[in-house]
């Protein structure tokens, strides 16, 4: 596809028109700069938008964030609403890593005066969170436990003393989504999952400790409890090993129930089924409970987090609480009532690499939040800024209630571990006053911040377009990696 | 026989070619461990077996390749040699057979490095060709 066969309706909106291929059931819609759209029309991004468009009971657009990439089935960055209970779901326009998502804490701590203490922080969050290929999570629990975790989510944090109230209130869902049946999630990925719980992973997934760097939003920013120079925490994982299989064993499940339902699909690895089916019920129920599980994940990060944070300031200083200030996710399925076409209407939303972005007045917002729209989390590239927003009147009506979720990726990892040496990589990082705990120097080189597009302009763009608005720009100070 | 790797944005793609179907997976099993890079240990040799059904080859092929997954993440074992059988009540004498069933005896050992998991394996633009080198697909990894 060429970006002389969009349609362009602004500096940051684009459209594939729905004539472009004759199994799309609505257009695509494109949030993105011209720049931005030239780094990946040569990729799989906008052919899978268009594949993504023929999935059965769609409304309005299917919709692309500035941080799209390819990705497998449905493009990263991508976002989707079907009618809900006759429309369909898609397991793989969800993705593998069910509820994969950013939580960020922050503290009163002031950078300029922890700075000297930051290699201790950095070494005891590596040492209290689990991070690497396969490692098992801060607690190994029975399969019945596992249950509760499934069923209940950050509700069995807080019963467990990993949790406390205001942090189920700052986070989606509070942490906590209805509907969730663990019996609907296989053996095998409750086995995967029991080790896990509380570990942070391998590829993209992180802890960062930031300073805030610079606010552009005074009352947004206070109201998050974020002032300029003070210390955040962003922890960035998911579901693990048991969303991974939930979404395997419903892509291969699935593969029958298109049959069954008539649905033809351009790409196998969208395959769904109506919500209403029996097959949409079970994974709607697995889907959940995986999402639960990645709720409980963070919030054990989190907690270990704070215990690094303890250790390492509590002997100098009483500030250095870590608050929470939001957990969102980026990778989900959620029945939510949007306005369509002027009518109020329930949909599921797929989100894959875009995050949940509500505006002021939102229902599910905590009290505090009412007022200045849902914070929403955008980590950068390993050593670049990450951003702080808020969701927007207009992201409701325009994006249904979603903006994009990073940098977006821009070269392969063959390509980047070609190109950039993890030792040198993190060498220049430390010079740059960056602390770096990193299992694998391979795994390093492969996030190197010239894999990944320019966060700011990621940022600059779903801002001009209007569907969040800037509060606050972190700058790493220590990055934790599997 | 072989498997070249494609380029992918985020995930890791790789073209696989034998020239029968079972020899097709045992390659791709061979091409997820080149990807990974898998090193298994001297210790002892261990033997697991696994069997499916399926509609179609690429649905076993799915199937194989996640098993797989599944043992390196829950055992830390890497598979390297392959006895594989395809059963089918109605093999359409190519070299693709539909509606078939696969038994795969799998030897392996304990592995003692690997550079990057494969997280899942996926179905995206998945279609096992016939070409002039025997049959042929291309794989897209979840990493």
């Amino acid at each position: 596809m060429k970006i002389e066969n969009l349609v362009q309706i602004s500096e940051t909106e684009w459209e594939i028109p729905m004539d472009t291929r004759p199994d799309m059931r609505v257009p695509v819609r494109l949030f993105a700069t011209r720049e931005l759209l030239e780094q990946v029309i040569d990729d799989k991004s906008l052919e899978q938008a268009v594949n993504a468009t023929t999935l059965p009971g769609l409304v309005g657009h299917v919709i692309v964030m500035p941080d799209m990439h390819q990705g497998y089935g449905f493009p990263i960055g991508g976002v989707a609403a079907t009618e809900y209970p006759h429309g369909v779901i898609s397991p793989g326009a969800i993705g593998y890593d069910i509820n994969c998502g950013v939580r960020l804490l922050a503290t009163s701590l002031d950078f300029e005066s922890a700075r000297g203490e930051m290699g201790t922080l950095a070494t005891l969050l590596n040492k209290y969170c689990p991070s690497g290929v396969g490692k098992a999570g801060i607690i190994k629990v029975d399969l019945k436990e596992l249950d509760h975790i499934l069923r209940d989510g950050s509700r069995w944090a807080l019963k467990n003393g990993y949790a406390s109230e205001a942090d189920l209130a700052r986070t989606e869902e509070s942490g906590s989504v209805e509907g969730a049946d663990p019996a609907r999630v296989s053996e095998r990925a409750r086995t995967r999952g029991r080790e896990q719980v509380g570990s942070l992973g391998a590829g993209n997934h992180f802890i960062e400790v930031d300073v805030v760097d610079q606010i552009f939003n005074e009352e947004a920013a206070s109201t998050m409890g974020l002032y300029q120079g003070c210390l955040t925490v962003q922890i960035h994982c998911g579901s693990r090993g048991l969303g991974h299989q939930v979404c395997t064993d419903y892509v291969q499940q699935f593969q029958n129930a298109v049959r069954k339902y008539g649905i033809d699909l351009p790409d196998r690895e969208l395959v769904c089924a109506p919500m209403d089916s029996p097959e949409g019920q079970a994974y709607l129920g697995a889907m959940r409970a995986a999402a639960n599980f990645a709720f409980v994940n963070r919030q054990l990060l989190a907690h270990s987090a704070r215990r690094a944070f303890e250790e390492t300031f509590a002997p100098r200083t009483r500030n250095w609480h870590l608050h929470q200030v939001y957990d969102i996710a980026h990778n989900m399925g959620k029945i939510e009532t949007h306005e369509i076409d002027g009518k109020q209407m329930k949909v599921c939303v797929h989100r894959k690499g875009a995050t949940r972005a509500f505006g002021p007045g939102s229902p599910g917002l905590p009290p505090e939040y009412q007022k200045i729209g849902q914070p929403v989390i955008i980590p950068g590239s390993m050593g670049t800024a990450s951003w702080v927003l808020v969701g927007t009147q207009e992201s409701m009506t325009r994006s249904f209630g979603s903006s994009c979720h990073g940098a977006g990726r821009l070269m392969s990892r063959s390509k980047a571990k070609k190109e950039v040496r993890g030792d040198e990589l993190r060498k220049e990082l430390e010079k740059r006053g960056i602390e770096i705990r990193a299992g694998s120097m391979p795994g390093l080189a492969e996030e190197a911040p010239s894999a990944y597009k320019d966060v700011d302009m990621v940022v600059e763009t779903v801002s001009k377009a209007g569907i969040a608005k800037k509060v606050a720009r972190l700058r790493p100070v220590a990055v934790i990696k599997g | 026989m072989g498997f070249e790797e494609i380029s992918h944005t985020a995930d890791w793609s790789v073209r696989v070619w034998a020239w029968d179907l079972p020899s097709l997976f045992a390659e791709c099993a061979r091409a997820m461990n080149a990807l990974a890079g898998t090193v298994t240990g001297k210790g002892p040799r261990l033997k697991r077996t696994f069997e499916t059904e399926a509609a179609d080859a690429e649905s076993l092929l799915v199937g194989f390749l996640s098993e797989l997954v599944y043992y390196q993440e829950q055992e830390n074992l890497a598979f390297d040699v392959f006895e594989l059988e395809v059963k089918s009540a109605a093999l359409t004498g190519a070299a693709v057979p539909k509606g078939q069933k696969l038994k795969v005896e799998m030897g392996g050992a304990q592995i003692t490095s690997i550079d990057k998991a494969i997280k899942a394996v996926t179905y995206h633009n998945l279609k096992i060709e016939e070409t002039s080198r025997g049959v042929e697909v291309v794989i897209v990894f979840d990493v």
